[in-house]
């Protein structure tokens, strides 16, 4: 069952109307009644495979055995004390290759359990309800700690490390917190000002203060959180981009898909944002679905995916590059690009074909090229970690290298999330980075 | 097709499936829908002396699974609470317009000789096919010294029979109350009392539920609640073991049997048949899902019959009864062992963690390397208990198998380990 959007076709645009609703919810939550069926189908499996697959470790199988009892806000607080993130992970979540790929119901040819619905169910029948914050603090440790960076990765160290005692002063470049969940997910997956609603929850447990505008490297200094603080830890997450490297990238509508998505999330009327008619989406990954067909859902009459590599290369998973299919992208494979045409705006762009080189395995040109009309061009070929404020910590491949138990190369510092090589780069392996480094600090701050 | 008919007490019947005395045989409009359904008989709701009774609003309660599937329900309903004259012309007429299909009298009446044998008589002119005493409603009306402050005492249970053989000259079913320590007592009581068929079982006393909110119990009747009458599929095991203690007991032999309790589909209508029922009722079934119901049961029951090369339900009538016995009678020296086979397990883990914490550490659990988990039966430590096997979600997949061990049948009391044997 996936989401189906309003197309656009033959030179007429959508309505206001139809725009809004391709922005509705890509899964729509479970009513009391489905919840119900859904955790009937879950066997509670001892020592289940589902919770080792679960980047958080979830006990997934009491949380459904909650439900069935009607013990909703217990459930609610299963999920939340491993992962306080719950409500955004269950909405964005590449669950198939996560929890569900790993439900024993797959050996019987059956349907997985769908865990990221009811984990959804539960964490917002508990977000609706209101009330006092489901965990308390620990006595006051008397101890200060700084965060880099409000997005998954902070924000659940600043959590956990609040709940641990300590007093948590979160610096955030931005105007907003969330990262990249009120930034970077797709739009229909976090409806209704989820990231916002999201992070006043997660505020409630206390002892956490936000400074906006904030950005490490400009208005604040490493060395500066450092003496200031017992501890310090970065979840800055990939703030620079990768770029094509070709003449022309710089003409109009050449944008990064980060920047474009950015626009499309703070944008509150979407129909006032502004897309190609023919848009080229370049990359492989998540971003670059994503990028897709949110164009489509923004009424782009024709979309096309361009990614160098087969489709089993593609880092996206196979439910989002069906999800792109049934929207009506055109996945074009084994094409990079070679040229940016156009007076000062984009027009068209040319590719070539490439090809595995069966010798070396490495991928190579052929020299057939095709050229593609386009008046917007996406490019989600990557983002890379910025070092610029990052000075005197050691790096590796690209990103900050932490010992185990999220330690840098510098005393006191921690660090995890996506400029970390922890798992994959991942909201909900962010909130696990975030988690167990609050933990390590913890200890760190004993001796 | 196999031939449903069936005869108990004397009464022809087109199949063995009757509505019991309860709403759905309250009046005219129900009898006739089941009827056109192809029930084979009604026994009416029970009748009492006018005035009739008032019943309370808010009257069943319900017991149900995480799914909203109902494992019982109960109820806190009395007798019909109809005028007597209005049921009684309304069972005449059924008779008329539906000649085949057999109407039985429910009725109860204070322990009085006179009331029961008035009452009785008037039934009878009714046309009805036989009477049947409710003994066993165990909620209000055994507080009026009826129903089953009648059922409990067994010496007044075959008086209550006696009265009505002496009255009225039709077949007499006593309905028996599961609330007693021994169904036997009962039953041969009523058989004393000259009864051709008990019925049973009528409702187990319950409290099916508490309203956690209102703080008491379900239903709730403005505030309080009281205990009800249990029914429905929850109360199977108790009536088929109170069927197979009737049907295999010396004392009560000839005795015929009308079963009651839970029957809800074919298989279970078979099972009552093979512990010796000669014809079945069933109510809630009924209640929960209309009078259709019953076509599964005569098809269902019907193919299975032609399956076994069953020709009349006579055929396989009480087979089960020799089978069920005394533990005392039971092969001592009988061994089955758990085995899971390895291609349709899906790794959940549940035989494991159940025999592991609460049986007998007999299913072996382990991660291969190629990360699949494995559930192995160490056959030295499973005593056969069957608990893995129940609880599996898949089908087939833990099969009890008995062991060869070629040792002899031996029973308890020749056991050598019996302390009693030893003292011999
Ligand atoms: C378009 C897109 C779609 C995605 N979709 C999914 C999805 O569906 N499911 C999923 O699980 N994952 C998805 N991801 C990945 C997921 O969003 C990230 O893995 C996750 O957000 C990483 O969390 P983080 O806290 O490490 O970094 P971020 O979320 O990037 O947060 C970093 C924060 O640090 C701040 N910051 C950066 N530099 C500084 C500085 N110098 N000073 C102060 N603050 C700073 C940033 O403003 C930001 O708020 C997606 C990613 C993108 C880009
Ligand atoms: C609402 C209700 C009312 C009942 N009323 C009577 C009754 O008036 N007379 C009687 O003999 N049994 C009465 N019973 C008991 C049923 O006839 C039957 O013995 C019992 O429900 C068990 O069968 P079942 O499991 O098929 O429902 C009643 C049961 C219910 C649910
Ligand atoms: S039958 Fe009982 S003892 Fe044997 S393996 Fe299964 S649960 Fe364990």
């Amino acid at each position: 069952m996936t989401h189906k959007l309003c197309g656009a076709a033959g030179g007429v645009s959508l309505s206001d109307d139809e725009i809004a609703a391709n922005f509705g919810d890509l899964h729509k939550p479970l009513s009391q009644l489905q919840a119900m069926q859904a955790a009937d189908h879950c066997i509670y499996c001892y020592d289940a495979p589902c919770i080792t697959a679960c980047p958080t470790s979830i006990d997934i199988p009491t949380f459904i055995h909650q439900i069935r009892t009607r013990n909703t806000e217990g459930a609610a607080k299963t999920i939340l004390s491993q992962n306080i993130m719950g409500g955004t992970c269950a909405r964005a979540c590449p669950t198939e290759v996560l929890c569900e790929q790993a439900c024993v119901r797959n050996h019987g040819d059956e349907e997985p359990v769908e865990i990221g619905l009811l984990q959804r169910f539960a964490v917002d029948h508990l977000m609706a309800k209101g009330g006092e914050h489901p965990f308390k603090r620990a006595p006051e440790s008397g101890k200060r700690i700084a965060v880099v960076g409000a997005g998954p990765a902070g924000l659940s160290c600043a959590h956990r490390a609040a709940m641990l005692g300590h007093n948590v002063t979160v610096f955030e470049a931005k105007p907003k917190s969330g990262g990249l969940n009120e930034y970077g997910l797709a739009a229909y997956k976090m409806v209704d000002d989820f990231a916002q609603r999201e992070v006043d929850f997660l505020m409630g447990v206390g002892g956490i203060e936000i400074k906006h505008g904030q950005a490490l490297g400009k208005d604040i200094s490493l060395r500066e959180l450092r003496d200031t603080y017992g501890a310090v830890f970065l979840g800055v997450g990939l703030g620079d981009t990768n770029k094509l490297g070709l003449d022309g990238e710089d003409k109009g509508g050449v944008l990064d898909a980060i920047q474009f998505i950015e626009d499309l999330r703070q944008e509150s009327n979407k129909a006032h944002m502004k897309v190609g008619k023919h848009v080229v989406v370049i990359g492989g990954g998540n971003t670059a679905i994503d990028a897709a067909v949110q164009s489509r859902a923004l009424g782009a009459e024709k979309v096309t995916l361009v990614y160098r590599r087969g489709e089993e290369a593609m880092s996206a998973t196979g439910f989002e590059i069906e999800l792109a299919r049934t929207n009506g992208v055109t996945v074009e494979l084994w094409a990079q690009p070679v040229a940016i045409h156009g007076n000062g705006h984009v027009a068209s762009m040319v590719f070539e074909r490439t090809a595995m080189d069966e010798k070396n395995g490495t991928l190579v040109g052929t020299g057939e090229t095709f050229e593609v009309r386009t008046d917007m061009v996406l490019k989600a070929i990557g983002q890379k970690l910025d070092g610029s404020a990052l000075d005197g910590l050691d790096l590796a491949a690209g990103k900050v290298s932490v010992l185990d138990g999220y330690a840098t190369s510098l005393t006191g510092v921690f660090a995890g999330g996506d400029c970390v090589k922890s798992g994959e780069d991942l909201t909900v392996q962010a909130v696990e980075d975030g988690k167990q480094a609050a933990h390590a600090i913890d200890e760190f701050l004993k001796v | 097709m196999a031939d449903l008919s069936c005869k108990i007490a004397g009464i022809d019947s087109i199949n063995p499936f009757w509505l019991a005395s309860a709403p759905p045989t309250d009046k005219y409009y129900n009898v006739v829908r089941a009827f056109e359904a192809g029930w084979g008989g009604v026994v009416w709701k029970t009748l009492g002396e006018d005035p009739p009774v008032v019943n309370v609003s808010s009257r069943y309660g319900v017991h149900q699974d995480a799914d909203r599937g109902i494992i019982g329900i109960n109820n806190i309903e009395l007798i019909s609470d109809r005028p007597l004259d209005v049921n009684l012309r309304e069972i005449e007429q059924t008779r008329k317009e539906w000649p085949d299909r057999v109407i039985i009298g429910s009725m109860m009446a204070p322990i009085d000789e006179q009331a029961w044998k008035e009452l009785a008589i008037k039934i009878a002119n009714s046309g009805v096919h036989g009477i049947e005493l409710n003994l066993g409603c165990p909620h209000g009306m055994c507080e009026r010294g009826m129903g089953s402050a009648i059922g409990q005492v067994p010496e007044m249970v075959e008086q209550t029979t006696r009265w009505i053989r002496e009255a009225v000259d039709l077949p007499v079913f006593t309905k028996l109350t599961p609330n007693i320590t021994n169904i036997l007592w009962s039953a041969e009581a009523a058989k004393k009392g000259g009864a051709h068929a008990v019925s049973l079982i009528n409702t187990v006393n319950s409290i099916v539920s508490v309203d956690l909110d209102a703080m008491s119990p379900t239903p709730v009747v403005d505030g309080k609640g009281s205990h009800g009458g249990y029914c429905g599929a929850a109360v199977k095991p108790i009536a088929l073991n109170m069927v197979a203690e009737i049907a295999r007991s010396a004392d009560t032999q000839g005795l015929e049997i009308s079963a009651i309790g839970g029957i809800e589909n074919w298989r279970d209508a078979a099972e009552f048949i093979a512990l010796g029922a000669n014809g079945l009722q069933v109510c809630t079934a009924a209640m929960l899902y209309g009078f259709r119901i019953v076509d599964d049961m005569i098809a269902g029951l019907s193919n299975f019959m032609d399956e076994k090369g069953y020709k009349t339900l006579e055929d396989f009538r009480g087979k089960a009864v020799e089978n069920t016995v005394d533990w005392n009678a039971l092969n001592m020296n009988f061994d089955t062992k758990a085995f899971i086979d390895p291609d349709k397990c899906i790794e959940c883990g549940r035989c494991h963690i159940a025999c592991e914490d609460t049986s007998h550490q007999a299913i072996e659990y382990a991660v291969k390397e190629d990360g699949r988990r494995s559930f192995t039966v160490v056959d030295e430590d499973c005593v056969g208990c069957n608990l893995c096997a129940m609880i599996c979600p898949v089908p087939d997949c833990i099969e009890m198998r008995p062991v060869d061990n070629g040792k002899p049948y031996m029973t308890w009391p020749e056991h050598p380990l019996n302390p009693m044997k030893a003292a011999e």
